[in-house]
């Protein structure tokens, strides 16, 4: 006969254990890439490019590039994705194309993201002429969001109470006004959720940007169309890349990284704060 | 105001979804047709079951994927072995087990860690593990499959997490309630009731962290080592995410090894849809009463 | 009383945290029989069911003063292993919480926490179970089915089924007809009547016809207190308390 009592406190002693675990790791890995890399960000590695001829090193051209990435991506994927989400939750009627744009997102939220770069690289850069730009990256991300942000904005507007609308058609409203009205002030968490995961995503990706959007990390030039179009080069965390694989030049990596958790840390507490626990699937 | 902007409204976000839907539905057709022709040209069997890749080769290339093919189901698998009973223990402890503000401080911290850049954990393999590996284990070079398998294990912990207390919380009280009445203690009652009760939650978990394992490409490009060899555990070995990752830039546009690329890639795909098929299947199964 | 005394409290109170939910109840429970709670919602009934078998443990907070024994012994003492205490004073909830298993592994789970290995052992403990809560002939075909496929009242009587099957000796039923329809409360009233020759019954209902069909005592609790307790028949004939009979004649409640 077994001791049910000693076992009971073994497995909790267990739980215990391996909660303290993870949180140690977890902990360690920041905690680690921070004080790698806290000593080794300035004023002026955030605030300049790096000089070849000096050999100092400068993350400005990539913390522009990747708030580039993020307002471009985010620029084409929010309209695409609210539009269709609300196409598809508020207007469609056939429910085979609800299916099946349902599906595909559900499978390609799935896809690895060295696929996307594949194809990124082929669609964007080749077939379409852009080159190795941040904007081609930045499509080839908004494509990749695409589901995240759908299905974020459609959960939402499922979650709109019925009531509401049955409200503002009674008064009259058309189901535009409607919607404007009501539905989408009332699922504006959902969105705004969906964005911050978009958001996140594109700084964390690196394979996408390492083969769309060119390795340069000197200064971009963002004024004009043609700036715009043009320009090229490293995000952080690209960079980051680069600096660790490329050139084994840790301290640059480490600070990269450092900006990088940090940035990340406030974009996932943003979601967190958004209040809706929407499943980062 | 009024039918004019109505009509507009609903035009503009049909656009919307059809953009979407063409969009998502080309990408899953060009994977698929972009795949087939060097498979064509190669044939199913020497593709999947060669064991040399040697795609370089200036006469005789050879596109065998069994090597990487393997790495990523080895890989995956023993991330999933590490990192899923770990994560599951967490899960519970934090729904059962754990003073309130403890488990809200844990929670916190995998919140904040769940978006961990694939690359910052790449980096932190690299400066640490690897050097770890290769001094105590005494090995020529200690980038391999072990480091690889470590990262991602550590890399797939948030999700599990998550995931697993989100289906653990969803158990009803009164399963756990009908337990103790029984004479269960809390352990049997979570390992025999709430853990099967949740487990096509718990499922879902595994299968998406399996997913992500099977897709991630920056964090084992930094420590697996990329040499196609056949997999061992210490010795380096090039997963199928790397072996698109590493000769994307090389191939040239047309050319069989490019297509061979593609081929690798649908794979890939296949792999994934599975996992999903597999997710699919054990959520369906739980929402059945 | 011919049958000796099982439970018994003496002065308990009961807290909440800093809410008293329960004050100087008084009450013995006699063997082999049907002892009813009743009393309007919030007086306390329920509290004081899941202090006997300590299910109130479960609520952060909840603590007991003064004694409740079983056999004599302290139920709230130090070191008393809840979890034998619970085999032997099971339970029956509000509505029915059949784990989502099959109807055979439902009944099996306590016998084989309480280390039953053996195939023939368990085949048995289930099937005396299942005659004991009368529904053995409706079941006895689907045993490996889903148990959640059953209707309501069989899935109750399961219930009872698989608190029977550890052997207790007394059986707590919080309200366990009140999800039901009439029909299957009637099947399962005439089902208490034949588990009080062989286990200690206390029951705790808003329904007062149903405490005067089933039970045996009576206690009537009126917010956190005791008011009257004595046999049903004498309660519901002859209350001694103006409050209790207010409540019988459906005053309040």
């Amino acid at each position: 006969m077994r001791n049910r009592r000693v076992e009971n406190l073994l497995i909790k002693a267990l739980l215990w254990l391996s909660a303290m675990g993870v949180s140690l790791l977890l902990l360690a890995v920041a905690g680690y890439v921070c004080f790698r890399g806290a000593g080794n960000i300035t004023l002026a590695l955030l605030t300049e490019e790096e000089r070849f001829l000096e050999g100092t090193a400068g993350l400005l051209p990539a913390i522009l590039n990747t708030l580039f990435v993020i307002a471009a991506s985010l620029a084409v994927v929010l309209p695409l994705g609210v539009g269709a989400a609300v196409y598809l939750t508020e207007y469609a009627k056939n429910r085979w194309l609800v299916g099946a744009v349902e599906f595909a997102a559900q499978v390609l939220s799935g896809i690895p993201s060295i696929l996307y770069a594949m194809l990124g690289a082929l669609v964007f850069c080749r077939r379409l002429g852009l080159q190795k730009t941040l904007l081609a990256g930045a499509l080839t991300l908004a494509v990749m969001t695409l589901p995240t942000v759908l299905r974020t904005t459609q959960e939402s507007l499922k979650a709109a109470p019925r009531s509401y609308r049955e409200a503002a058609l009674g008064l009259g409203a058309g189901l535009w006004p409607m919607i404007r009205t009501v539905v989408l002030p009332a699922s504006a968490d959902g969105v705004v959720t969906g964005c911050i995961l978009a958001a996140g995503r594109v700084v964390g990706e690196t394979a996408v940007l390492l083969y769309t959007a060119g390795l340069s990390m000197a200064m971009q030039n963002f004024s004009g169309i043609q700036g715009l179009l043009h320009a090229s080069g490293t995000t952080l965390s690209t960079a980051l890349y680069v600096y660790a694989k490329e050139r084994a030049d840790f301290a640059s990596a480490f600070a990269a990284a450092t900006v990088l958790l940090a940035i990340t840390a406030v974009i996932n507490l943003a979601a967190a704060a958004v209040g809706r626990r929407v499943r980062r699937v | 105001m009024g039918r004019g902007s109505d009509r507009a409204a609903r035009c503009l976000f049909f656009l919307c979804a059809l953009t979407t839907a063409a969009a998502l539905l080309l990408i899953a057709a060009y994977l698929i047709l972009a795949g087939l022709p060097a498979l064509r040209e190669i044939g199913w069997k020497d593709f999947l079951l060669g064991k040399i890749w040697d795609s370089a080769h200036a006469e005789h290339p050879q596109f065998g994927i069994l090597p990487l093919l393997l790495t990523s189901l080895y890989g995956t698998a023993g991330a999933v072995v590490l990192g899923v009973p770990l994560g599951v223990l967490t899960a519970l402890f934090l729904s059962k087990a754990a003073p309130p503000k403890l488990a809200a401080v844990i929670r916190y911290l995998v919140r904040l860690l769940a978006g961990v850049p694939s690359v910052v954990c790449g980096l932190v393999g690299m400066t640490v593990l690897v050097p770890f590996l290769r001094e105590r284990l005494d090995l020529p070079a200690g980038d391999g499959l072990l480091a690889a398998v470590l990262v991602l294990a550590v890399m797939l912990l948030p999700s599990v997490v998550e995931m697993s207390e989100d289906a653990l919380a969803a158990v009803p009280r009164t399963y756990e309630e009908a337990s103790l009445a029984l004479g269960a203690t809390e352990a049997e009652t979570w390992f025999r009731v709430s853990l099967p009760a949740a487990g096509s939650g718990v499922a879902a978990a595994v299968a998406l962290g399996a997913g992500r394992a099977v897709g991630e490409a920056v964090a084992v490009l930094m420590v697996a080592g990329n040499a196609a060899n056949m997999p061992s555990l210490l010795g380096s070995v090039r997963f199928l995410t790397a072996g698109v990752a590493l000769e994307m830039g090389y191939a040239a546009a047309g050319s069989l090894r490019q297509q061979a690329l593609f081929s690798i890639a649908l794979v890939l795909f296949l792999l994934v849809v599975l996992i999903n098929i597999l997710l699919y299947l054990a959520r369906g199964r739980g929402a059945r009463p | 009383m011919s049958e000796p005394i099982l439970l018994s409290a003496r002065a308990l109170d009961f807290y909440y945290g800093p809410v008293r939910a329960l004050s100087n109840i008084c009450l013995d429970v006699p063997a082999r029989c049907i002892t009813a709670l009743i009393g309007p919602s919030g007086c306390g009934k329920s509290t004081f069911l899941r202090c006997l078998n300590r299910m109130n443990d479960l609520i952060p907070g909840a603590r007991a003063e003064g004694s409740l024994t079983f056999h004599g012994r302290e139920i709230y003492a130090r070191g008393v292993d809840v979890t034998a205490l619970r085999r032997r004073i099971g339970m029956v909830f509000q509505k029915p919480n059949l784990f989502p298993m099959s109807i055979y592994d439902n009944v099996a789970y306590g016998p084989r926490l309480h280390g039953v290995r053996s195939r023939a052992a368990l085949d048995e403990t289930v099937e005396r179970s299942l005659r004991s809560a009368a529904i053995w002939e409706e079941v006895k075909n689907r045993l490996r089915r889903p148990a959640l496929g059953l209707s309501g009242g069989q899935q109750q009587r399961l219930c009872i089924a698989r608190a029977l099957a550890v052997e207790p000796e007394v059986l707590l039923l919080d309200e366990a007809t009140s999800a039901l329809d009439p029909l299957s409360t009637a099947r399962i009233e005439t089902l208490l009547g034949e588990l009080k020759t062989r286990y200690t019954l206390v029951l705790v209902t808003h329904n007062m016809q149903q405490a005067a069909r089933v039970s045996d005592r009576t206690a009537f609790f009126l917010n956190g207190e005791l008011v009257e307790t004595g046999s049903t028949d004498r309660i519901f004939s002859m209350p001694r308390d103006r409050r209790t009979e207010a409540y019988l004649t459906g005053h309040f409640g």
